[in-house]
């Protein structure tokens, strides 16, 4: 089972009189529940360690093979040594797991039929597992008052049963301070000093990682199903670039929840609440369900004003196909949240001269710039996991918790390692998370952050410089240059801030120098491209120094990099173009050109269209411009490849079948490309198709058809099933409409099934539609996986890393390389919100609801500051 | 001859013995309430529904006859938004009756359903929901749930104390 690791590295223990091996590092509940033992425990979590707060875990350990008293301890707080001996299925220690379940029990509420968490359940699964069965105390029970906690999570503190896990992870891990726990005794209480809505935009995970129903999906809430009843299938959240595995789960043709799936180099446990709770979106009610046309005008424009008209998919690719025909020239502008597929089918349909990446012009030029420093290197863009083992970070320009809100909790787990470090001095093992933190005392890893505007996590970094993009720019260089004096230079105008650069650039320097892993995270947040030579400058310094750097860029959207890859020309050119009366038709493929460029530029180009074709989920002001609008799936109702800032392919898997005409838009410009001819008819092109035509004719892009199994695996002859076992009422959900049910639809792109049929065990980490295990029906059933066991080392891990750096930089970049634009700049750089800043969340009534809070904030704050002075 | 003799003295000895057959639908069996027959939805003492929408009698289902979704009054109360059963499918098995935590789902000693046409067999809520309590009298879910809901405060609830005053030491 362990052919990976050396014998060496493994130590006996004994569980009931039976050996086992297992990995030296870790506590006995943790090797227990990797062998397979069902041990009921609730305060520990992979993610936060041990505390033994919840004394649920007892097993009893003997001296030795003599000893036949033992004595109970808890388990998630002693560590492996060899030879051990314990036992977990002894009657003592069954008996006193049992009882403390009862204790927990007592003034649990009698909720479970109303209680969201009812059916995927921590405490049920526990409660069961020790068989508690009947409330023996007749006294009544304690009750709580709740409190409003804002529209993404909800509070029913009744059914507590102080773990303690969500303090400790909204204050430990995600640096919150609006959530702790009040009064004492058996009142304890968690919540907030008073009702309002939960600042950390990490507050989402406390649905997952409470272990009963206290914390609940509020928007689920509204559209509420059991776990068992959602059709799920495996996800890539598209609300930013880092790219964090989801489970999205459906039921009744709307999307219902997103949660977390693990990815040990991504989220691994954690989700921010854009990508939680910005889902919402599919179901909005601007989704365009068919395809439309404006009735044509004999002037070939675009009337106004007049009512389009339904006219289906056969009729809409045949005008299509009408219109391509005759058109004098055709543009094709893509999209950086639109698949790799999507994009490329629609290069393929305009050929590769008239397709346009869909960039704003500025975010074009750095995309390039990005693409050739990620591949020429010599630094190595790290995954999030790489991020969170940092032991120095800088920030150069990006406000991380804004734009990449997961990489910014990961730097926040970076500047963690400290205390490790010190605790692993002091021989304290690292899964014990009080003696950690209070051996470590506060103490941190070295964080740098430099942007324009104060970001939330300044409060645990070292130094926060505070500049304009050619300030930080320049910080950059000097620090470049202090590591390593061969670096360009940049003179050091005098910056108005009165900030002394060449002292801050010394101690940065001297830091990154020191530390063993020092990562640069930088990214297109400026809008400058000054600031990302500054940090290739940086880590390239690095790198001949000594270190091995890594160097993250952070990208706006969910396939930036991907379009960034594809290639494709700018913007302004197809402005250009279009004024030239090069061409006269245009496609556009999911987006909303009015972001990416001025409004009289794009009001011209439109006005000097014949024919604007779009394909989008929602109504935008581009859409209102289309003669012919075709209904896109979204992430949700078709399946593709996102390649994430990390340059990390990954698949995301259609979840439910799309009613209307709605399709993938590489399924709609396949359909076009076989009206056209320009594939024979009859045949039928599937996903799998798409992505190695893709990889044929973009090397770099070939390994993203390994991102996930293909369509043809199957584990001993089956498909993974969408639906649980559990999945009720197939004969009753589609009766209504008419008695007789639908055959279950074939899915031939994905090796997923809509059914309940299927492989039951668990699939590679890329196919998981849920976790579960017999006994462990809650998001804890994770622990259960062969990813976290340990089992699996060689089934892969989703996705596949594109770029590997070829070590090729011909050398530092030098600042007279880059154009002039960047050394004037006069506009303020663009501040970022992580609810408001992404044009598809803000369409989730949740996420909306949160971005007019924080406008509100600001003003009454302000005010309030105001009335103080 | 000695079969059909031996047959004849068995219908002879039959004609004399108790009748067990019915002449239905002139004459009407008994049926006990607790036979499995037509599923009903019935309501509280209050004359609220019963049902919270647990989709517990869904899970159960063996031929997953049965669909609802869950929805939520101004007040917290939990009902179905629509609820359906697909009689055409139902195999009467009790099972929904059986995990329904609340007493909402109960089959009644009625079998009398026979339709034309299969669609006419599809039950939604109106056709379910009776306005009675059903065989099970005086239970009301939310009077026992920890649950706030309207007319029905924290720790109003049966064997429940006054809520926490967080803010208060005292033991």
């Amino acid at each position: 089972m362990f052919s990976v690791l050396s014998v060496k590295d493994m130590v006996t223990i004994y569980i009931d009189s039976k050996p086992y091996e297992v990995k030296p590092d870790q506590n006995l509940l943790q090797a227990c529940l990797t062998l397979g033992f069902d041990l009921p425990y609730f305060c520990w979590h992979p993610a936060m360690h041990s505390v033994g707060a919840c004394r649920q875990c007892a097993v009893k350990l003997f001296k030795d093979e003599k000893d036949t008293r033992g004595r109970i301890v808890m388990s998630c707080m002693t560590p492996v040594a060899e030879g051990m001996r314990l036992s977990v299925d002894d009657a003592e220690a069954r008996s006193f797991r049992a009882s403390v379940i009862e204790w927990l029990m007592l003034n649990h509420p009698h909720d479970c039929p109303v209680c969201d968490e009812g059916g995927e359940c921590h405490l049920q699964d526990m409660t069961v597992m020790t068989g508690h069965v009947y409330r023996r105390k007749r006294f009544p029970k304690r009750t709580h008052r709740n409190q409003y906690l804002g529209p993404f999570v909800n509070h029913e503190m009744n059914r507590c049963i102080q773990c303690y896990r969500c303090v400790r992870f909204y204050r430990g891990i995600a640096g919150g301070r609006d959530l702790n726990v009040f009064s004492c005794h058996d009142n304890v209480y968690f919540g907030r000093h008073e009702d309002g809505a939960l600042e950390s935009e990490f507050s989402g995970n406390l649905v997952e990682v409470c272990p009963t129903g206290v914390f609940t999906d509020k928007t689920l809430k509204r559209h509420y199903t059991r776990k068992w009843d959602l059709q799920t299938a495996p996800s890539v959240c598209v609300h930013c670039g880092v790219g964090c595995n989801t489970i999205a789960g459906e039921r009744y043709g709307s999307l219902r929840r997103i949660l977390n799936r693990h990815h040990r180099d991504v989220n691994s446990y954690f989700l921010c609440d854009r990508g939680r709770f910005g889902y919402e979106f599919v179901n909005s009610e601007k989704r365009i369900r068919s395809a439309t046309c404006l009735p044509f005008s004999a002037s070939g424009g675009k009337p106004h004003g007049e009512e389009s008209r339904k006219i289906g998919k056969q009729a809409a690719v045949d005008q299509i196909t009408k219109i391509l025909a005759s058109a004098k020239g055709v543009i094709g502008i893509g999209s950086p949240r639109a698949s790799l597929e999507t994009n490329f089918l629609l290069r393929k349909l305009v050929g590769p001269e008239n397709f346009f990446a869909g960039l704003s012009d500025t975010e074009h030029r750095l995309v390039a710039r990005i693409v050739a420093i990620l591949r020429e290197g010599p630094a190595r863009t790290p995954s999030l996991q790489d991020i969170r083992a940092a032991d120095a970070v800088l920030v150069l320009g990006e406000d991380a918790p804004n734009t990449a809100p997961l990489l910014a909790l990961a730097i926040r787990q970076s500047v963690r390692n400290k205390q490790f470090e010190i605790a692993a001095k002091m021989r304290l093992p690292a899964w014990d998370d009080n003696a950690v933190r209070n051996s470590g005392a506060g103490a941190r890893s070295p964080l740098f952050v430099a942007t324009p505007y104060a970001t939330r996590i300044d409060d645990i970094a070292l130094r926060a410089f505070r500049a304009d993009p050619v300030g930080i720019a320049r910080l950059g260089f000097a620090i470049a240059r202090e590591i390593e004096p061969s670096a360009p230079e940049l003179p050091l105008a005098a910056d108005g801030t009165g900030q002394d650069i060449p002292a801050l650039a010394r101690e940065i320097a001297a830091f990154l120098k020191a530390a063993k892993h020092p990562v640069i995270v930088s990214g297109t947040g400026c809008l400058n491209e000054q600031v990302l030579a500054a940090a290739a400058n940086i880590s390239r310094a690095l790198c001949l120094a000594g270190p091995s750097a890594q160097l993250s860029f952070v990208l706006p959207e969910c396939n930036t990099l991907g379009s960034g890859l594809l290639g494709g020309r700018t913007l302004d050119e197809a402005f250009t173009r279009m004024q030239d009366g090069l061409a006269d038709t245009v496609i556009i493929a999911e987006n909303d050109l009015y972001r990416r460029a001025g409004r009289r530029e794009v009001d011209a180009f439109f006005r000097k269209a014949r024919h604007v074709i779009v394909l989008d989920h929602l109504r935008n002001p581009t859409v209102e411009r289309a003669e012919i609008v075709l209904p896109a799936a979204t992430f949700a109702e078709s399946s593709g490849t996102l390649v994430s800032s990390e340059a990390r392919a990954q698949r995301f898997f259609q979840v439910f079948l799309a009613e209307g005409d709605v399709q993938a838009g590489w399924e709609w410009f396949d359909d076009l490309q076989r009206s056209m001819g320009k594939q024979p008819p009859g045949s039928e092109t599937r996903l799998d198709d798409v992505t190695a035509l893709l990889g044929r004719e973009f090397p770099l892009l070939a390994p993203a058809s390994s991102a996930a199994p293909p369509a043809s695996f199957r584990v001993a002859g089956q498909k993974i099933p969408r639906q649980s076992h559990r999945f009720s009422g197939r004969t009753a959900m589609t009766a209504g409409a008419d008695v007789h049910e639908p055959k279950p639809a074939d899915d031939a792109d994905t090796a997923l099934a809509y059914s309940m049929e299927g492989h039951e065990g668990a699939p590679p980490p890329a196919l998981t539609p849920r976790y579960w295990s017999p006994g462990w029906n809650s998001v804890q059933a994770l622990g259960k996986s062969p990813q976290e066991t340990g089992e699996e080392t060689n089934s892969g891990e989703s996705g596949v890393r594109l770029i590997e750096p070829t070590g090729s930089a011909p050398g530092y970049i030098g600042p007279e390389t880059i154009g002039s634009e960047d050394w004037e700049a006069t506009v303020a750089p663009p501040r970022y919100r992580i609810f408001g800043s992404e044009e598809l969340s803000m369409q989730a009534p949740a996420i909306a609801e949160m971005a007019r809070r924080a406008e509100d904030i600001p003003r009454q704050a302000t005010g309030g500051n105001a009335s103080h002075e | 001859m000695l079969s059909i003799l031996k047959s004849l003295w068995t219908v002879l000895v039959t004609m004399f013995r108790k009748r067990v057959t019915i002449q239905y639908p002139e004459e009407r069996p008994y049926l006990p309430p607790r036979w499995r027959g037509r599923i009903i939805l019935s309501r509280d003492p209050d004359g609220k529904e019963r049902c919270v929408a647990c989709h517990l009698c869904s899970a159960a289902c063996p031929v997953d006859c049965i669909a609802l979704q869950a929805a939520e009054d101004e007040t917290g109360r939990r009902y179905p938004a629509f609820f359906r059963i697909n009689f055409s499918r139902c195999i009467f098995c009790g099972y929904c009756e059986e995990a329904c935590p609340t007493y909402a789902i109960q089959l009644t000693p009625d079998f009398e359903m026979g339709e034309y046409l299969r669609k006419n067999l599809v039950y939604e809520k109106e056709n379910l929901l009776i306005s009675g309590q059903g065989k099970y009298h005086g239970y009301s879910f939310y009077r026992v749930a920890g649950l706030a809901v309207g007319g029905k405060d924290k720790g109003e609830a049966q064997n429940e104390e006054k809520p926490v005053d967080v803010k208060s030491l005292l033991p």
